[in-house]
Parts: structure tokens; sequence; C-alpha cells
């Protein structure tokens, strides 16, 4: 059995079924109804369930639990200081990190808060909130968000973290020090003669290849990157998609030649091209790409995919990919995109897909 | 002691009471006892600043209210959620 963790603006929605039979999964449970679900994920290591909840009323938060169709209870410590100009407007991501109980959560105003006891509590990392340009800092569309996550298996000292729109930072002392890594990006909403200088890079997403750690992939806006030294510099592999404009990317963690992305037309009119739903995938480092849109719909399909939308489960041929889009529909695979299934439709406008593996 | 009157979610987060007994003087130091005798509601009223959350009405025998507001011992305190608050 596949459990899908589908984070919704009304509510996380808990599904359950077969990827194999090719049938929609069951709704083992809704929960936080009426609140806006940004992210959700269960941590193999402990099997503990996570969701980033931002209440209308009550604010954002990390809520856990062991049974997502049971109780939930709020963690602590996500906020901004005493004093600080800054407060926590939601959390975007949460990552497992690579030692015991080591979690980290990227949040909005762009900030990394790390957990030591397996997220029960949080602290904030004041390098990065101590960097003396934060006050310049630009927020994108969905604001200043700290995305993406790259950990370095095996070594928690090293980590690339993107945010939008202030670029990609890495670190190789566990976050105590902060630098940029954003040589050859290209941001074609700035004027070319303010680009040497500007950090107003609007990352969309970002990935660690696991079998060569020093390689990463990038959604960017407007732009679809590969970087071979650790996020230092990026090179263009755009080409042969339809568009080099959208949010959500995944990578088979067994192919570190492997991206998917899920092209939308461009940041003026953000749904899938040609009214298509078609992830594109390379296994040959961005040399080329292949349509993946078999079992989807290809007419009249104006989808928008965000950016934390898109997950996959186990690696490989048999890999299992998810994405659901802001129309509440969920699509599936369980041949690494070969082929498409309707996992569930016209849920709530989707804001995250992971998979939990059980 | 003031009593301080909660709705769901927030009761959940205080044992499951619609109202509980709070000692202090203003608004502020009832909601951060509050906070102290219930940790699982630390976050939910008053943002990371001290502040009460922008959605969220507080009332003092009728009047709403901010968190510097003045509280008798007598007083009744309802914490609700504000209509401007929901997710469209």
């Amino acid at each position: 059995m596949t459990e899908l963790l589908v984070g919704t603006k009304k509510g996380l929605f808990v599904l359950r079924g077969d990827a194999g039979a090719e049938k929609p999964f069951d709704v083992a449970a809704r929960a936080f109804p009426g609140n806006v679900v940004e992210f959700a994920i269960r941590d193999p290591r402990s099997g503990r369930y996570f969701a980033s909840v931002t209440s209308g009323h009550y604010g954002p938060r990390v809520m856990h639990t062991m049974d997502p169709t049971g109780e939930w209870e709020p963690t602590t410590g996500l906020g901004y200081p005493e004093g600080s100009d800054w407060s926590l407007e939601r959390i975007w991501s949460i990552k497992p990190g690579e030692a015991d109980d080591l979690i980290y959560a990227g949040v909005a105003p762009a900030g990394l808060f790390t957990s030591t006891d397996g997220g029960m509590t949080w602290e904030l990392n004041r390098a990065l909130y101590d960097q003396p340009s934060r006050s310049s800092w630009q927020p994108g569309a969905g604001g200043l968000c700290l995305h993406s996550i790259a950990t370095w298996p095996g070594d928690p000292s090293r980590l690339a973290i993107g945010i939008s729109a202030v670029g990609v930072w890495l670190s190789e002392d566990g976050g105590e020090s902060w630098r940029h890594g954003n040589e050859g990006l290209v941001p074609r909403y700035i004027p070319e003669e303010a680009r040497p200088k500007t950090l107003d890079l609007c990352v969309h997403n970002m990935h660690r290849a696991p079998l060569r750690p020093e390689r990463l992939f990038m959604q960017f806006h407007g732009g679809v990157y590969r970087s071979d030294d650790v996020g230092e510099s990026w090179i263009s592999i755009a080409e042969g998609l339809p568009a080099d404009f959208g949010f959500p990317m995944a990578i088979d963690p067994a192919d570190p030649d492997s991206a998917f992305v899920i092209p939308m037309i461009s940041d003026g009119d953000r749904v899938t091209v040609d009214g298509r739903a078609r992830v594109y995938g390379t296994r040959d480092a961005g040399e080329s790409w292949t349509s993946l849109s078999d079992g989807l719909p290809q007419e009249d399909a104006y989808l928008t995919i965000l950016r934390q939308a898109f997950g996959v489960d186990g690696e490989g041929s048999g890999m299992g990919m998810y994405f659901g889009a802001t129309s509440g529909d969920v699509f599936g695979s369980a041949d690494a995109g070969a082929s498409w299934f309707t996992v569930h439709e016209r849920l709530a406008p989707v804001n995250s897909v992971r998979v939990a593996s059980m | 002691m003031a009593i301080v009157k909660l709705r769901a979610p927030l009761k959940d987060l205080v044992g499951g009471n619609r109202e509980v007994a709070i000692e202090g003087a203003s608004v502020g130091e009832i909601l951060r006892e509050l906070e102290r005798q219930h940790p699982k509601i630390e976050g939910w009223v008053l943002d990371e600043h001290g502040r009460v959350r922008r959605h969220v009405n507080v009332f003092v025998d009728g009047e709403r209210v901010r968190e510097d507001a003045a509280v008798a011992s007598d007083a009744t305190v309802h914490i609700l959620p504000s209509i401007s608050g929901g997710e469209r």
C-alpha cells in the first residue's frame, strides 16, 4: 500500500491505495480542516509524521503525530526572536537531516530552523538570520521563503539551501556560516546591467543527487540548471523543454543523471503548456528531456502545480511519482513516469505531495 | 482570578476545558500565564513578539481589547477568532 500526504488549502488529506492497481486512492483521513497545510512529511527514521499548518487565525506551526489518522500535537520553538522585525508567516519545508534526530524547517520570511530532538523543538539558525544583506532580501510572488534544503548524505556539515528570491546558500560547517552559490544563474527579470551584483535570485526548487552529492538540479524562475561543483556554479539544461518556467522538481535518488520537472508557460501564465499535463524527465543530466504524459490529461488541462506538490517513492524504473494541482487533482505513476493514473480528483487546491513510505 | 473562555481549537490545547481560571492584571499577563500553565497553546494567541495575533479577538467583560488592557480579578475574558482571519 502507498500512503500519500497531500497538503491543501483546506487541510491535509491522507490518501491510501495500491499504486499498481491504477485506481483512485481512498481518503484515509482529512486533518486540520479549515487550515492551510503547506507541507507534510513522514520522517522514515522515526516513523513520525510532521505537518506544516497555517491557521488564518492562530498562525503557523509544525504539528506531529505517529498516526496521521489520529490526533496531532504542536511542536514548539518556531518563531523569530522577540524584538525581531520579522514574524513567522509560513513553514515551507521540513527535511530530515544527516544525524540522529536532526531535522530542518525552511520558513517564510526566509529562515532556517533546526531541531536536534527529532522535531519536537526548533531553534533559529542565527548565522543565516544575521546575514548583513537580510534587510535587502526581496520576496517572490509566494513570499520570501526558504523552501529547498539539500543535505549531503552522511555528512551533516554540508548543506545547500534555496531561497525565493535570495538564491543559493552553501555551508560546510553545519550552518555556522553561509556563502552564496549563484554563479551562472541568469535572472531574466532583472536588467542585464544589474545582474552581476543582484541577490534577487528566485530559486523555485533545488535537489541534490544523493549518489553524486556534488551535483544539484534547480528549477529557477525561468531556467532549469545543473551544478556539478556543490552549487558553486550552474549551467543551463533547459534546452529541449517546452518552457523553462515551473515550480516542482524531483529526482530519482538512484540515478544521479535524473531530474523531473513540470513545465508551465511562463511567470505571466503559470499553467501547463498547451493545456497538456506533462512531466519532463532527463536521464542524462539534462542533455535531453523526454515527455512523460501517458495517462495524464492532454486536452484543455491548464493545471498549476505548486513548488512542493511533486513527490517520489523509491527509485529506478519502479519509482512512484505523484503530483497534485491547484485544481485539486492528484496524479500518480508506479513506473517512474512511463504511465500515469488519477490518484484522486476534486480535492482542495494542492500545496504539497509527499509519499509516506511504509 | 479572571475566567478565560475558549473555543475549539484553543480549548483542545488546555485539556479540553471551555474555561480556565487564570491570574493576571492585564490581558498580556493572563495570556502568558495561560501559556505557562498550558504550554501547548504557546504561539496560538500571542505571536512570537508577545502581541495578540492580528486575526484573534480578545474581549474583557464585553470590550474588545489588546494585550495591554487591564483585567479585573473577577473579569470574564473571551478569546475568539476574528471574522477577518478565515481561509478563503
